[in-house]
């Protein structure tokens, strides 16, 4: 067993078809175009397998194929492919730069299109715009907390289950995978991602019931559909994120909304000196 | 000749920084407003220095390549973030964390600007917490430590393997913040691609759109780059693909100093190379070391084998043996030559032999028998105690293991991951002084992408630390003496010839670029300059390879204004122009770490000459002839730049052999 | 109001209002179930209990009225969210597409919904207006008088001696038809899987689901639907079968026996 375990990875050379969604702009139509790519070592990642074909592509003169990508070991949420149907590629908890060829056999033809929805538009080929997640964090996706005002970080202990559970929604890399793949083009994954990481801490309770208001209020705004509870987010999410935190979320808006409506308003009008 | 005068205050070392911020210039909360400024990057320096000022009353713009400032390189910091809070009670003082990064850099640092990094360490930590970043915590709720490579107390605040990506949230959640309020005008995929100049101080900056290629003029009151580090110079490297050090070039090319560019960090723990179509190579954090056992074959012929039939006594746990009080937490640049000095006797693992094994047996063990301890097992079996322990592990590097198998398919709960060294992270960038400005007046510099802090070798969990500190604690001090000096309202229009100039200069850049539709695509071109700055820059250095290096490059920058082909036009999204700018600005600088590599003839942290070292292989410092900052100023095209000289004076620490023996 | 406009207008607001209607619905279809079973008991029983019902007045219309709410809130926010986020799919759809792990009930819920609508209007018509079939409608065909009290878990809803309207020859006589037991049987079936989804996806959209116990809600609501499509099933199915035969003497023994329908003739 040990051995097996170490026995190294097959390096047998495979060739692939690739169909690929070209489309020059946005708001221009796109169509899918077929690119050999032959002779690859398994062991190289999705991506390097396009800088192949985008070498080979450049060299000719021809447009290589816009991905968008930058880390490449699955942490900052750039890329974005659906590949084969699946938004990241065939496996589980893994963004689409930690996709492997190994994944793929011999003669197979890959379909590879960009993330989908009306609130992600294509910029160009495989590359759509994610902008939309960034409005709904600046409508209230943070702690208010000037540099200089914080108290000594162990002046609030946090226990560490909440800790753990924040942590756990704070992972979120802001893909959009969540969005791609639910048949409502809902942004609740992300969003509720977002709202429990914060809800779930001491120091996010201030602003709890405004944040998940005016968050959620800017993804509906921001034309995103509605969650039918299918969980192809969560089971696309390179992270796995959990949709309890959307039942989560889900409780704290409805429960903000009642307190909101029956709070007492403040009568002092008075401003400061 | 460039004047540089590093502006540190006088006095005594730790109350430096508190008299300075109260002698230093206000700008009235009235003027704050009228002033505007541009920050390039929203990476931890960038976001945190965009959020603080414009909290301050600034007007902001806050500019960067990526699609979201959330993207920025620091997102993918695993390990940590150090701060003297001295929460574990071990000892740990602003003091001992102060000594320890100066010592870390061999002393090619200020004092001055180690000290107060180490004094704003503290509050870092409790901003982040105000801002949400979910720390490691115990079970009693209060923030949980570890240790890291070159200290000896555990001073490393950590989010799981994520502390890089938390902090930056934390900082991106912060700007978030201010871009609702409208304190900060955001513009994305805007790539920085000319600083102006306007009389002798930065005056704002052209921007290509990189969806659109239109160009943009930006015209500011003060610039701040904090645009990161430049090892993409490498092609392969632990940094995003994205990385790039046309900001900072550009700058440079414009009159700021470069200083110290051939001081780079090799991370001893990264994934080795696998084959010629890599693009990039991963890290696997430093904190592995606290629990992982480094170690090589005692026999050359045991290489190829199967690590676990190797029995313990033919094991050279090499770091163990030649550092005993450090272990593997010796510092990186120490620990990635011991490695490297593996490898070349021949002792090397993996298909390549260019590895070394990080073993997680022992600690499996180790972890498995407490856990067997706290539950009450009597007499558990050998099985339960290796699952116990893989838990163990699991909780804590568990994310490091899953990357691990995926890049390579293999356990390393099984069998031994294999590491090799990779570079990592660039000590050297613009020349700034202690108020963070570089000699241009007006523009500042924050993050990687100036030279300050580090000297010649970063320790674990410190670029962050540094990150920070220069965004939510120094700089919303310093660029008040500045801009005090400016008259509100003074800022030039963008209709000012140096505007026009600067986005001339640009046009034609990327018309030039363009027009030579060669044979080779751009990553050919890359993956050569890469194996010229490695073989003859990385991980150790000679005079001949250097001067061969420089012959090397300046060939292959000629190759590449010939040949290159960068097809698609400059009005819309261009990725390969994307990467032939890029590319353009690594060939010219990697030339540059070169000859600074060639002059600086001493070995200190990261920059390994062979000609000098110790008999057992250290680095030999020459601080009678090179305790200084190399600072070089660009001369104009073709011509050799000048190297300007900052000497370190210590006045508070001796410099003395580092020895992690 | 916020409140209003939150629950209203917003995404999370609109689906809560479906949560809510949707427990008010599967409350009332699990009682009216009930209810219904008392067909296989003794013909007093299931008319002594329409007969109640009927004579509740205003706490029957208002529990109608709620009712209908309820439905029309349901189908309102159903539609309306549906609408949105075929709209937020956006214009290009994918090439390719593979479903990860949304249950096939899950798929088809505007689907199941929808024939589940469009069968309470038949149904409505049915046997509570009688438009449809009117022939064996309950006001058609004689009254009967109770011959026994009728008591509900010792709750009296009816008198011996009453004079009420013959629901239990209504309905055998309803059933009697394959056409009509059929599109039944298709109708609860649809809302046996509009409802496994639907109960499930009600405690993630109030929040008051989670890992902790998802699975076991699962196994919980999908016994709950399998029980009540049984339920429903029972009735049309044991009829057209001829398992469950109307007792002799009421009308509709009398009236099935001369006038059999095809299917009961050719289960003989
Ligand atoms: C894999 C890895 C792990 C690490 N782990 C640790 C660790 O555990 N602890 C630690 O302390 N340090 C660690 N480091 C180092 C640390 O992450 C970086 O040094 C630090 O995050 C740099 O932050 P920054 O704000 O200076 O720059 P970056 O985060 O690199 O941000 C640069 C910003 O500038 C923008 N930008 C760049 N160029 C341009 C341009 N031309 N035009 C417009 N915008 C531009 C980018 O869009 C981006 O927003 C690690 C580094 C790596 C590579
Ligand atoms: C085999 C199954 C069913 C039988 C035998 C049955 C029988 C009846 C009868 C007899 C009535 C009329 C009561 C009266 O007016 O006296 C009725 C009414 C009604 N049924 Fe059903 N039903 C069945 C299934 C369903 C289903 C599946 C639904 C939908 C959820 C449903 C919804 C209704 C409604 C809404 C009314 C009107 C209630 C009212 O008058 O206010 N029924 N049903
Ligand atoms: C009358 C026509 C109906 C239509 C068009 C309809 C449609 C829908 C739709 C589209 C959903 C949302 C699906 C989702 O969230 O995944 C839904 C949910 C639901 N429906 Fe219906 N439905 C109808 C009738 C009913 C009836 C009669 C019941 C109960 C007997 C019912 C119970 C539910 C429940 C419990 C939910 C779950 C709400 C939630 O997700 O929170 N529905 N319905
Ligand atoms: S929730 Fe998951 S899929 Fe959605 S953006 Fe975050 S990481 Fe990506
Ligand atoms: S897939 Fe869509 S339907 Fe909801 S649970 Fe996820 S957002
Ligand atoms: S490229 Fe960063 S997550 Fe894939």
């Amino acid at each position: 067993m040990v051995a097996s375990a170490h026995a190294s990875p097959s390096t047998a050379p495979i060739s692939i078809t690739l169909r690929v969604w070209r489309q020059a702009g946005p708001n221009q139509p796109g169509k899918f175009v077929e690119y050999p790519a032959k002779d690859l070592n398994p062991n190289m990642s999705f991506l390097e397998m396009l800088d192949v074909v985008n070498d080979e592509l450049e060299r000719k003169g021809e447009d290589p194929i816009a991905f968008a990508h930058d880390c490449r070991e699955g942490i900052c949420g750039t890329c974005s492919l659906v590949i084969n149907g699946k938004p990241h590629g065939p496996h589980r908890g893994v963004a689409s730069c930690q996709t492997y060829m190994r994944s793929f056999a011999d003669g197979d033809v890959i379909v590879v299109e960009p993330f989908r929805a009306k609130p992600f538009p294509v910029i160009k080929d495989l590359i759509s715009d994610r902008g939309a997640f960034d409005q709904i964090q600046q409508a209230g996706g943070f702690i208010t907390a000037r540099a200089g005002s914080a108290p000594d970080a162990n002046a609030i202990p946090v226990p560490k289950d909440n800790a753990d559970l924040a942590m756990d929604a704070a992972q979120c890399i802001g893909c959009g995978a969540c969005v791609a793949a639910c048949k409502n083009a809902s942004a609740m994954l992300f969003v509720a991602a977002k709202v429990s990481h914060l809800g779930l801490l001491p120091q996010g309770q201030a602003e709890r019931d405004q944040r998940v208001l005016a968050m959620v209020s800017k993804m509906d705004e921001l034309g995103f559909g509605n969650c039918t509870n299918q969980y192809e987010c969560s089971a696309a999410c390179p992270k796995l994120i959990s949709h309890d935190f959307i039942a989560r979320m889900n409780r704290d808006y409805i429960g903000a909304t009642f307190r909101q409506a029956f709070r007492p308003k403040s009568l002092s009008t008075a401003g400061g000196a | 000749m460039a004047s540089l005068d590093s502006k540190i205050p006088s006095g005594p070392l730790a109350d430096k920084w508190r008299k300075h911020k109260t002698e230093i210039k206000l700008v009235n909360p009235a003027n704050k407003r009228k002033y505007h400024v541009v920050v390039v990057g929203a990476g931890l320096a960038g976001a945190s220095s965009a959020a603080s000022l414009a909290d301050l009353g600034y007007q902001v713009t806050c500019i960067v390549f990526h699609d979201s400032p959330r993207r920025a390189h620091s997102i993918a910091a695993q390990g940590g973030i150090n701060a003297a809070k001295n929460y574990q009670n071990d000892g740990d003082s602003v003091h001992r964390l102060f000594y320890d990064t100066l010592k870390g850099g061999d002393y090619r640092a200020r004092e001055a600007n180690v000290h107060r990094l180490a004094e704003v360490s503290v509050n870092i930590i409790d901003q982040c917490a105000a801002l949400g970043v979910p720390f490691a915590r115990e079970y009693g709720g209060l923030l949980a430590n570890r240790s890291f490579g070159g200290a000896q107390v555990s001073r490393t605040f950590y989010a799981r393997g994520q502390t890089g990506q938390q902090l930056l949230l934390g900082a991106y959640s912060s700007l978030s913040r201010c871009v609702g309020q409208g304190t900060v005008k955001l513009v994305t995929e805007h790539e920085m691609s000319d600083l102006v100049v306007v009389e002798g101080q930065a005056k704002g900056i052209i921007t290509r759109d990189l969806k659109t290629g239109k160009l943009h003029r930006w015209s500011a009151d003060a610039v701040i780059l904090a645009t990161g580090g430049y090892g993409n110079v490498f092609n392969l490297s632990t940094y995003a693909r994205g990385s790039n050090a046309t900001a900072a070039w550009r700058a440079y090319k414009r009159g700021a100093c470069f200083a110290n560019p051939c001081f780079t960090q090799i991370h001893p723990t990264c994934i080795p190379v696998s084959g010629d179509y890599q693009s990039k190579l991963t890290l696997m954090s430093e904190s592995l070391r606290n629990d992982g056992r480094i170690w090589v074959p005692k026999k050359k012929e045991d290489c190829k084998k199967d690590p676990n039939s190797i029995p313990e006594a033919d094991r050279d746990y090499f770091l163990e043996r030649i550092y005993p009080s450090f272990g593997n937490l010796a510092p990186r640049d120490v620990s990635s030559r011991a490695a490297k000095r593996m490898c070349d006797e021949g002792r090397g693992v993996g298909e390549t032999g260019l590895g070394v094994y990080l073993d997680y047996s022992d600690a499996i063990q180790r972890y498995g028998k407490q856990a067997a301890a706290r539950a009450n097992l009597q007499n558990p079996s050998a099985e339960k105690i290796r699952e116990l322990g893989e838990a163990a592990v699991a909780e804590r590097y568990g994310n490091l293991f899953d990357i691990y198998k995926e890049i390579t398919d293999e356990s390393a709960y099984k069998t031994p991951m294999r590491i090799y060294p990779a570079v990592h992270y660039t000590m050297g960038g613009l020349w700034v002084d202690y108020n963070l400005m570089s000699n241009i007046p007006g523009l500042f510099v924050l993050g990687e992408a100036n030279f300050s802090d580090h000297g010649a070798n970063r320790l674990g969990a410190s670029a962050l630390m540094q990150g920070l500190a220069d965004g939510f604690f120094v700089i919303p001090y310093t660029i008040g003496d500045y801009l005090a000096t400016q008259k509100p309202g003074s800022r030039p229009s963008a209709d000012r010839p140096e505007f026009a100039a600067a986005e001339k200069n640009v046009a034609d850049m990327i018309a030039k670029l363009l027009a030579i539709k060669g044979k080779e695509p751009v990553n050919y071109y890359h993956k050569k300059l890469g194996k010229i700055m490695w073989d003859y820059c990385g991980m150790s250095r000679t005079e001949e390879g250097l001067i061969k290096a420089i012959g090397l490059i300046q060939n292959l920058r000629a190759e590449f204004w010939a040949g290159v082909n960068v097809p698609g036009s400059a009005e819309t999204l261009n990725q390969a122009l994307e990467r032939a700018l890029r590319l353009a600005d690594f060939i010219e600088l990697g030339e540059l770490m070169c000859r600074d590599a060639l002059e600086r003839r001493e070995s200190c942290g990261g920059h390994f000459r062979e000609e000098f070292q110790w008999p057992d292989g250290e680095c030999k410092r020459d601080d009678e002839n090179f305790a200084h900052v190399a600072a070089w100023e660009y001369q104009g095209e073709d011509k050799v730049p000048l190297r300007n000289i900052e000497p370190l004076n210590y006045e508070f620490t001796k410099m003395s052999v580092r020895s992690y023996k | 109001m916020s409140l209003l406009a939150n629950l209203f207008s917003s995404s999370i607001g609109r689906k809560f209002l479906m949560a809510i209607t949707g427990l008010i619905l599967t409350g009332f279809a699990f009682g009216h179930l009930l209810g219904n079973l008392q067909i296989f008991g003794h013909p007093d029983q299931i008319n002594g209990y329409a007969h109640f019902l009927q004579g509740l007045g205003p706490a029957l219309w208002l529990v109608r009225l709620v009712l209908l709410a309820a439905v029309v809130i349901h189908v309102w926010a159903a539609v309306a969210l549906t609408l949105e986020s075929k709209s937020a799919r956006g214009p290009e759809k994918y090439g390719v597409h593979k479903w990860l792990t949304a249950t096939l009930a899950s798929r088809t819920m505007r689907i199941t919904g929808l024939v589940v609508l469009a069968f309470v209007v038949y149904h409505i018509l049915h046997f509570t207006v009688g438009l449809a079939g009117t022939d064996y409608y309950k006001g058609n065909i004689p009254a009967v008088t109770l011959s026994q009290d009728v008591r509900e878990f010792g709750f009296p809803l009816a008198a011996r001696g009453t004079e009420a309207e013959d629901v239990y020859s209504m309905i055998f006589i309803g059933f009697s038809s394959p056409v009509v037991s059929l599109f039944y049987i298709l109708a609860t079936a649809l809302l046996a899987i509009h409802l496994w989804h639907g109960a499930d996806s009600m405690f993630q959209t109030i929040g008051l689901r989670s890992n902790k116990w998802s699975a076991s809600l699962r196994k919980v609501v999908g016994l709950l639907a399998l029980a009540y499509f049984a339920g429903n099933l029972a009735i049309p199915g044991a009829i057209l079968t001829g398992l469950a035969k109307p007792a002799p003497g009421t009308y509709a023994a009398q009236h099935l026996a001369t006038t059999p329908a095809p299917a009961t003739q050719a289960a003989r």
